[in-house]
């Protein structure tokens, strides 16, 4: 059977002192640091993150129960709440006092639900009546209240990537109000209201802070609400609804996943797919709301995979006891000791693992039988590159019946997004040369993600060894490479030699000239000098690949030494010298070419035609017949002698024996008989 | 080269008479060795109703002529005989097998006074060896892609069927050659390519491409354009021949129809789905029809041993047809040509279209097409592409030009004058009234110029054409 499982857990999880009794374990999702605090910190705090850089280890004063603690960013100051009234800092910049300082909440009889660092110094409390934006001044040892704002808060959520708070306010707390933080300055954004299933009668808190979520997909943020079904409302199963937060703006119902199922359900952002886990059936579902559903209503998501669960995970067993014959312990996956935090962290309290969830593509391939639709879903990947690649070469494989449309499918999403790169690249490129100061230093370099997949990826993993396969019949490939070149046409790319060569190449095996004739008729294959120079080595084999050839050099306009070259190689010495004069370039033409293929075709009024043609250039130009040294380098084998009338006698001789004479009027033969 | 045409007088009252077919026949030496059994050789003569004793001898004739130009050159008996009335070509296709046609000489009839019979004057030279020697070996050609060779019909069924499938052939075929019409075209055979940009190209090879994908029956296909060629999957021989049918014989008889109103009678009733415009020109006339009958012609094309038999399959929509050749081993049946129908179809529609739209906007860049002041026919001898702008469009019955036959006969002689030799070179001719006529060949391209230009000398019509080379054909190697 093939690998199914298309998320996985992390392979080197973060490890810590599991809960217990003495050991407290927070997250925080801002750092993604681990704190255990084992006996309120007196016998030790061990700080994890996602790398070796970011933990700690430290002590503290135990002054009673930690209920929340975290560091600013960069590791700056600790903030440690250990009542509901205040927060305790202290200073981890060396060189600053050690000793701890306090900040109580400003608002009377205010508890304090929690707090947020949005800086290295600047920090959010979230009280049950509203919240208190501060600035933390270390070296001072105080704290300074930049702004508050009083609301009823039953809970909040923060995001971290983009430092906005979500307060849910009103008694049924299905109002939603964000708040967004930005150097030292606090906004409000417009307040939404979710809408509830049902709602309660009498108004009591409703929307559970378990049912919130707040992940950025696609570079956009977005509030996710986990809408159970309900018994009475006509929803027979849960579904997802993702809001859409705009940083100015009202906030709008967007996405609606369709979860087909009821039960307990938990979310994750994993590289921009939103996965829901369900923890009854112990699988998973991913939704991608780039993913267009023709026949679903506006925006709403069926899944874009059936639903599979996360990959079996053995548990690595390490440290000094470690036997090394004993296997790995499988750990059990969907337990309800797992918390799950935004955008992709799975963390066991009890078993002391943080787990960054991660997609596998592979396995994706053979879910989605849809290649199109298959295509765009990679397309969107991070690591897609290698996969989509794969995918082309078993499509070019399968070479089931109807391929070819699809074969186009993908050939044309490929290029859409290489086609958009390369624009960017290019506007990017113009910007940049035009000068950077011209208010332009907004211009980023665009980033080429995998999903640009260009001529020569394509050529290297996929084409040239599609096109050496055994049992491929001719005719299918020339169509995939037709097929690829009207693509590329078509997103107006310009095509690489090394595709018409391999269009020739195969042509050519197969002696099929005449389709290779019209291709070229029809310019399909477009003009270069090595494309050129190709057809002159086919002219053996395909004698007609002569004018086209030379066709094409005339085209290029910028050929017209290989023209001469050519027609001299086919001793056609008169055609090399007119064409040379017809473009212009008579006068700075070596003649010692010309001469030479003059001579080689024994033709001797041919010579006599090439070389007066030259003096009368040297003529024009000098005023003298004569050649310049070097350039006439004949001088061993002719002489020329100036008679006293004017003109030239020329005497070819070879071996030192006299063999040819010319003169170069008439007159002066008639004046001597 | 200069030269001066002498020709081009005649007198009002005066009754002229074209070339026309005097007679036609096949005939093999080797079937009828024996005196008394001289009929045997003949193998088609027409026409029938000649005396069977005259056959013989125009027949015993022709053999003596080929036998005995034969001992000046073994290799290459006689190809034509010119006489005061007449003149006949002689082909030999295969070996032993002889095709002879007699042409008779245009000729002038000047009434006498006195009621005197009227005096006839041949024109014997009027006519050209190059012209005719073509038509007659288009006339083999055209047999060979409808029936295979005259070796294979002996194969098959001896004489009996090779007479029986000649005068089946021949008969009817006869009767179209008009060889008033014959002219420097036929010589060249050549096929006239439709003027495409890149793009449109590609959608065109990825339209067939995709058939030749899904109906896997489909062995080669050839597209063509307002019955100009684009696409050919057969090779350059073939497809030379299969174009002249197509252009000459089967698109011919369907474009009345076409062009008939949509509700006239005239119009085949379209099969049902209007979604699209296709119909077949070969085969079915009426999909639905459940009389219909599921037979296209066979042809033949050369492979790379031998011969193979095709079925030819020209489906149409608007003005793009699509030829597509499927073995003849292979029976056609209705689902094959309603799948056809319903996959082709639309998609040559949408195809047709596109062309069109693209056609007109390619002659908005270029300008309004006005009509040029010089007429001139182009032929590349590597890809048989030829362009006329002498030649108005062909129909079923004529060939029209528009210049005088004088002027197409100079451009002949210039073209057997380039046959003589193998360098390039060019030939400026004037002509009597007015034309100059000039022919250039360079590799293996030919162009024939006419300009009419009152009181240009040799320089300034050089100048021309030169312009017109620099415009006209700026995009292949020309030597000046």
């Amino acid at each position: 059977m093939t690998e199914e499982h298309y998320l996985e857990l992390c392979e080197n999880p973060v490890q810590f002192e599991h809960a217990s009794s003495v050991n407290n374990v927070f997250f925080d999702e801002a750092n993604k640091q681990v704190f255990a605090v084992r006996s309120g910190g007196a016998t030790g705090v061990v700080v994890k993150g996602p790398d070796d850089k970011s933990s700690v280890a430290f002590r503290m004063d135990d002054k009673g129960e930690v209920k929340c603690i975290k560091f600013s960013i960069g590791n700056k100051i600790l903030a440690v709440q250990r009542t509901s009234k205040s927060v305790d800092f202290i200073n981890f910049i060396p060189d600053y006092p050690h000793t701890e300082f306090t900040q109580e909440c400003k608002t009377k009889n205010a508890n304090v639900l929690g707090f947020c660092w949005t800086s290295w110094n600047e920090i959010v409390f979230i009280t049950d009546q509203g919240i208190e934006f501060y600035q933390v001044f270390p070296d001072k040892r105080s704290v300074k209240l930049l702004k508050s704002q009083s609301i009823n808060v039953n809970w909040y959520q923060y995001c971290p990537e983009t430092a906005v708070i979500l307060l849910s306010t009103t008694v049924q707390g299905n109002v939603l109000q964000p708040f967004a933080f930005r150097n030292g300055t606090m906004s409000k954004l417009s307040k939404f209201e979710i809408e509830l299933p049902v709602v309660p009668k009498p108004a009591k808190l409703s929307l559970s802070e378990r049912d919130i979520a707040m992940a950025t997909i696609y570079g956009q943020l977005y509030v996710m609400y986990l809408k159970h079904h309900s018994r009475t409302a006509n929803s027979p199963s849960a579904e997802v609804v993702l809001y859409h937060l705009p940083r100015e703006g009202p906030c709008k119902k967007s996405h609606v996943l369709k979860l087909n199922t009821t039960g307990k359900f938990a979310l994750n952002i994993v590289d921009n797919l939103v996965v829901v886990h369900h923890q009854s059936s112990q699988t998973s579902l991913i939704f991608d709301i780039k993913l267009k559903e023709p026949e679903c209503a506006v925006n709403t998501h069926q899944p874009a995979l059936p639903a599979r669960s996360i990959h079996p995970y053995r548990i690595p067993l390490s440290g000094p006891a470690v036997v090394p014959s004993q296997p790995p312990v499988p750990c059990q996956l969907y337990s309800s000791s797992w918390s799950v935090f935004q955008p992709d962290i799975i963390i066991s309290a009890s078993e002391g693992y943080l787990w960054y969830l991660q997609v596998k593509l592979p396995p994706t391939v053979n879910l989605l039988q849809d290649k199109g639709k298959l295509m765009d879903f990679l397309l969107r990947r991070r690591d897609c590159k290698m996969v989509i690649l794969s995918v082309c070469s078993q499509t070019l494989d399968g070479g089931e019946k109807g391929g070819l449309p699809v074969v186009a499918t993908i050939f044309d999403k490929l290029n859409l997004v290489y086609k958009e790169y390369l624009e960017a690249e290019q506007s990017y490129t113009m910007a940049m040369e035009s000068g950077p100061s011209r208010g332009s230093a907004a211009q980023k370099r665009p980033v080429r993600t995998q999903a640009v997949i260009d001529q020569s990826d394509m050529y290297t993993h996929v084409l040239s060894s599609f096109t050496e396969r055994k049992g491929v019949s001719h005719k299918f490939i020339i169509a995939v490479l037709m097929e690829y070149i009207r693509s590329l046409n078509q997103f107006q790319i310009t095509v690489q030699h090394y595709l018409y060569e391999l269009v020739i190449k195969t042509l050519v095996q197969h002696n099929l000239f005449y389709m290779l004739h019209q291709f070229l008729q029809y310019h399909v294959l477009s003009d270069s000098k090595p494309l050129a120079c190709l057809l002159l080595s086919l002219e053996s084999t395909y004698p007609p690949a002569h004018q086209l050839s030379l066709d094409m050099l005339k085209r290029l306009s910028t050929a017209n030494d290989e023209i001469v070259e050519v027609l001299l190689s086919k001793q056609q010495v008169l055609g090399a010298l007119r064409f040379i004069r017809s473009v212009g370039g008579h006068d700075n033409m070596s003649a010692r070419k010309f001469l030479d293929a003059a001579r080689q075709t024994g033709d001797q009024m041919l010579f006599y035609t090439v070389f007066r043609s030259f003096q009368q250039r040297n003529q024009r130009l000098r005023g003298s017949p004569s050649f310049n040294p070097g350039e006439h380098t004949h001088t061993d084998t002719h002489r020329q002698v100036t008679c006293r009338c004017g003109c030239v006698l020329i005497v070819v001789l070879q071996e030192n024996t006299v063999r040819n004479m010319w003169f170069t009027s008439s007159s002066c033969l008639g004046s001597r008989r | 080269m200069l030269m001066i045409s002498p020709r081009m007088a005649s007198g009002m009252q005066d009754k002229q008479y074209t070339p026309s077919l005097l007679s036609f026949f096949i005939y093999n030496p080797t079937f009828g060795p024996r005196e008394g059994e001289e009929e045997k050789k003949i193998l088609f003569y027409h026409p029938s109703d000649i005396e069977k004793n005259e056959k013989i001898r125009n027949v015993g004739l022709c053999e003596a002529i080929v036998q005995f130009t034969r001992t000046f050159c073994p290799t290459k008996p006689a190809k034509s005989l010119h006489t005061q009335k007449n003149r006949q070509f002689f082909f030999e296709p295969e070996d032993n097998f002889w095709i002879v046609m007699v042409v008779r000489n245009p000729m002038i009839e000047k009434p006498n006074k006195d009621g005197k019979p009227p005096t006839i004057e041949y024109q014997e030279e009027e006519i050209l060896d190059t012209v005719y020697s073509a038509v007659v070996r288009q006339c083999y050609s055209m047999y060979k892609l409808f029936n295979g060779t005259f070796g294979r019909a002996m194969e098959a069924g001896g004489v009996e069927l090779l007479i029986q499938k000649l005068e089946k052939f021949f008969y009817r075929y006869l009767q179209t050659l008009h060889l008033q019409s014959c002219d420097l075209l036929d010589v060249f055979g050549g096929i006239s390519f439709f003027p495409l940009d890149k793009m449109t190209y590609l959608k065109i090879q990825s339209f067939v491409n995709r058939v030749e994908e899904s109906l896997s029956l489909i062995k080669y296909t050839a597209f063509l354009y307002n019955d100009q060629l684009i696409w050919s999957g057969l090779e350059q021989d073939d497809m030379r021949i299969l174009y002249k049918y197509l252009t000459t014989s089967l698109f011919p008889r369907h474009s009345e129809p076409e062009l008939a109103g949509r509700d006239s009678p005239l119009r085949p009733e379209v099969a049902g789905n209007l979604l699209h415009y296709g119909r077949f020109l070969t085969g079915p006339t009426n999909l639905k029809d459940p009389e219909a009958k599921f037979r296209f012609p066979k042809i033949f094309v050369s492979t790379g041993d031998g011969y193979e038999e095709l079925h030819l399959i020209v489906y149409k929509a608007m003005s793009a047809a699509a030829c597509f050749m499927v073995s003849a081993s292979v029976e056609l049946t209705r689902e094959f040509c309603e799948q056809l129908d319903s996959l082709v179809g639309p998609q040559l529609t949408l195809l047709a279209s596109d062309i069109c739209e693209q056609f007109t906007i390619n002659r908005r860049i270029s300008g309004p097409e006005k009509e040029p002041q010089f007429k001139f026919i182009y032929f590349n001898h590597m890809n048989l592409a030829e362009k006329s702008t002498i030649h108005m469009r062909k129909t079923a019955s004529v060939c029209l030009t528009s210049v005088h036959p004088d002027l197409m006969k100079i451009l002949g002689d210039i073209n057997c004058d380039f046959a003589r030799v193998d360098e390039d070179e060019e030939i400026i001719v004037k002509a009597m009234t007015d034309y100059w006529v000039v022919g250039k060949k360079s590799d293996q391209r030919e162009l024939y110029v006419i300009l009419n230009q009152k009181n240009a000398n040799l320089i300034e019509v050089n100048e021309e054409v030169k312009r017109l080379c620099a415009t006209q054909f700026n995009n292949i190697f020309f030597l000046d």
